[in-house]
């Protein structure tokens, strides 16, 4: 089981991932479901959302995606996602030009506010959108980053 | 690896900050000496708990920068409350930190 989560975990990031996205390993459905491994895999936009949020959602205004007009450096991008809809589930991010656009995902339960910072790579200039999970239904904002150096690395 | 927490209180919401010390490896990168691909290695989950009751679950990949710093914020938090956050990556190696609120 170790060496199956091991290689899901390489394969997934790998060129191989075309394999894993095609369907030939559909092992993210056998392993436990904390980790979305095919939405991570998906390498364009339209399948990451399918895969991770069903939807390509639907925009709105009450969503602020706080991120730099032009990154410094593409290795290191602050994107800071704030919002006033109600009954927020979840918070999505996604870096639209990136290889495997899904760069990440929380989940909220409990005392938690609409709410999510961190940092993420761009290899090029791209959208990053911000997708809010709002009582089930699914609403996005998108704000465009310009990058000069790109941060994917290879 | 050393996982730090921040909590900052604004208003009637606290701001919890981690910064989680990690290589976050695309799997994509070529070691220039020996000229083979370095290994994807990066923190795929990481959960957030305030008081022993789980407040939020983050699934991440390689697309977020080295040495993740995330931050989400609860409100209705109290000075002397818990936060514990924890993390896994695809390895299977873990991290994570505790810390009260001030």
């Amino acid at each position: 089981m170790k060496r199956r989560t091991f290689l899901k975990g390489t394969i997934a990031s790998s060129a191989l991932a075309v394999a894993a996205g095609a369907g030939l390993l559909r092992s993210g459905q056998v392993l436990a479901a904390d980790w979305p491994a095919a939405a991570f895999a998906a390498k364009d936009l339209a399948s990451a959302t399918k895969e991770v949020l069903g939807s390509d959602g639907t925009d709105s205004a009450d969503i602020k995606i706080k991120a730099p007009l032009q990154a410094e450096n593409g290795a290191v991008v602050p994107v800071k996602v704030e919002t006033t809809l109600a009954d927020v589930k979840s918070i999505t991010i996604m870096v639209a030009k990136n290889p495997t656009p899904l760069a990440t995902k929380v989940d909220f339960s409990g005392d938690a506010e609409g709410y999510y910072s961190t940092r993420v790579k761009m290899g090029a200039t791209s959208d990053v959108i911000a997708y809010v999970n709002s009582g089930g239904k699914i609403m996005k904002a998108s704000a465009m980053v310009k990058v000069t150096v790109g941060g994917c690395g290879g | 690896m050393a996982t730090k927490i921040k909590a900052r209180k604004k208003g009637d919401a606290t701001e919890i900050l981690v910064l989680a010390q990690h290589p976050m490896e695309t799997g994509q990168r070529t070691d220039k000496k020996t000229k083979k691909k370095i290994p994807a290695h990066f923190i795929q989950t990481m959960n957030f708990s305030i008081n022993g009751k789980g407040v939020a679950e983050v699934s991440m990949g390689s697309g977020v920068s080295k040495n993740p710093l995330v931050g989400i914020r609860v409100k209705g938090a109290k000075s002397g409350d818990k936060i514990k956050v924890s993390w896994k990556d695809n390895k299977g190696e873990t991290g994570g930190a505790e810390s009260a609120i001030k």
